[in-house]
């Protein structure tokens, strides 16, 4: 029951990693923070996993690469790729636009639903990123 | 996401490796600043630590890509202060410098300055520098900020030698008093011109002038780090804020401040060595490509450290791998440092990158490598390896983008 209404809820989570993830369902939405696209600066190239490919937690799936910077991307959850935002490939700049949004980068299938309670909701995550700007 | 900044600006000790770069920034510990840190800060700069001080990698306004575009169409201020500022003075200032380096600063006109390297007996490079021969009886000296302690080390040991031997000279560093500010890009002249009574085009590339800016006294020296037209100019730091200022303020064209990511994509565009990446104490200047560097009148005395095996290596045996330029043949990420080059037709790793980026003006990634002699001829194709997956480069000339360097007319 607890499981059920943790699952319908649209709140965004995000790993230490700087990865946010939204669940929808056996789906979760995978993406990097603003915190994460600012530090990288002008994205020039994304690179996704392939579809059907499965991870374990934190493995490493694709990169990130800026201008400056190269930028590995991991899983912050277990599970099978079911789809990449492919418009990416074209407009990789959509990251720093809107990372929350069009800038995400896949979904996947997620395998162990309790992973998902090792992620940070929006207060821990915010409270993570002042942490860590302020050590 | 692990994070590490474009490899190129690797070399610094503390290389930051993940996103928690602004942890570092503000985690300033013993990381030196320099006058214009509270300036950098005000102006929005991320400062990151490079070479032991905190200096901007990038400003909040302009990406990047936007700072590189300003630079080449417009000008752009770098602060260049942590880099090792040296006047070397005395009667014999031109045998210790020379004592330490590829250059014929004797034969250097008065003003004009070169680039060189301090070399190793092994024929290795401890630093490439600009040493500019001054008509006011000293040498002007700047070298890396990442190889400052080394750098002081190799000249108070010269000095030392020489002196014990009854010569004549002795060094200062610059360090506590001036700053030095690189003004960069196609309006620079214009832009300085506004606050120099002299006329800028009577100064050519790599010559060198004491001048009044602002009331200050100051040291102008007609180079730069971009491939573009440029100045360096030496400031006492009480008053380069108010320089800074007067650059910026310049009415007819924009003038912006840029950080170390753009120096960064700009030297590569324009060919330029990053130490630390793309030379050190391993490579050889006739690997390097710095041939050029090793002045004649060296050649002949052969005085010079490594010059047995930099000699051998330019007149009976070619070394074995050659510093080259990579453009990528198709879309793809960008190779970076470290990156192995193949063969295509063997698969076998021939080398590997040194410094690599997209390139802002010609949108197509770009690379320096070390590869086998065999494999360097401009137009060779090869494959970069990045993350198991295998790209198509071909061996380009450098610069990637022409230079634009204020040269005297030929005759």
């Amino acid at each position: 029951m607890l499981m059920d209404f943790f699952l319908s809820l649209t709140e965004r989570l995000y790993s230490e990693k700087h990865e946010w993830v939204e669940i929808d369902g056996k789906l979760g939405t995978i993406g990097i923070t603003d915190y994460a696209q600012e530090a990288l600066g002008d994205v020039v190239y994304v690179q996704l996993p392939d579809i059907g490919a499965e991870f374990a937690k934190d493995d490493e799936v694709g990169a990130v690469e800026s201008v400056k910077a190269a930028s590995e991307v991991y899983t912050p959850l277990s599970g099978t790729i079911r789809e990449v935002n492919t418009k990416l490939e074209e407009k990789p700049g959509l990251i720093n636009k809107a990372c929350y949004t069009d800038g995400w980068l896949f979904k996947l299938e997620y395998s162990k639903p309790d992973e998902i309670k090792s992620l940070m909701n929006e207060g821990a995550y915010q409270e993570y990123v002042k942490k860590a700007k302020d050590s | 996401m692990a994070y590490r900044f474009g490899q190129s600006i690797r070399t610094v000790k503390r290389a930051f490796r993940s996103f928690h770069f602004s942890a570092c920034l503000l985690n300033e510990g013993n990381a030196g600043r320099t006058s214009l840190f509270e300036f950098h800060k005000r102006n929005g700069g991320k400062m990151v630590e490079f070479g032991g001080y905190l200096m901007p990698v990038v400003y909040k306004d302009l990406s990047i890509t936007d700072s590189h575009i300003q630079t080449r169409e417009r000008s752009s201020i770098f602060d260049v202060s942590h880099m090792l500022q040296t006047i070397v003075r005395g009667e014999d200032r031109i045998e210790f410098i020379e004592s330490l380096t590829v250059a014929d600063v004797q034969g250097l006109q008065d003003n004009q300055g070169t680039l060189t390297l301090f070399t190793n007996n092994n024929g290795g490079i401890i630093d490439d520098l600009i040493v500019t021969k001054t008509s006011d009886n000293f040498l002007y000296v700047v070298s890396n900020a990442g190889c400052r302690e080394k750098d002081v080390d190799l000249m108070r040991t010269q000095l030392k030698a020489l002196k014990s031997k009854g010569k004549d000279v002795s060094i200062e560093h610059l360090s506590e008093s001036h700053s030095l500010l690189a003004l960069q890009g196609p309006t620079a002249h214009k832009v300085l011109q506004s606050l120099v009574n002299y006329n800028l085009n009577d100064q050519y590339f790599m010559f060198s002038r004491s001048t009044e800016i602002c009331g200050a006294y100051c040291r102008v020296t007609r180079c730069g780090y971009t491939g573009e037209d440029g100045f360096e100019i030496s400031i006492p730091n009480e008053k380069v804020e108010e320089i800074t200022e007067a650059l910026l303020n310049y009415k007819e064209s924009k003038v912006a401040l840029a950080g170390l990511g753009a120096r960064d994509t700009l030297r590569l565009e324009a060919g330029l060595c990053l130490y630390g990446n793309d030379i050190d104490e391993t490579t050889t200047p006739v690997e390097a490509g710095l041939t050029w560097t090793i002045a004649k009148a060296r050649r002949q005395r052969a005085d010079f450290k490594g010059a047995n095996i930099i000699l051998k290596q330019i007149k009976e045996s070619p070394p074995s791998r050659k510093r080259i330029g990579l453009r990528a043949l198709t879309t793809g990420p960008p190779a970076r440092g470290h990156v192995a080059v193949l063969d295509p037709n063997t698969n076998e790793k021939v080398g590997s990158i040194t410094s690599g980026c997209p390139s802002p003006s010609l949108k197509q990634n770009i690379a320096m490598a070390y590869v086998s002699t065999g494999v360097s001829k401009t137009g060779t194709k090869l494959l970069c390896d990045i993350r198991g997956k295998q790209y198509e480069y071909e061996v380009s000339k450098m610069p990637f983008v022409p230079a634009k360097y204020y040269m005297p007319p030929k005759k």
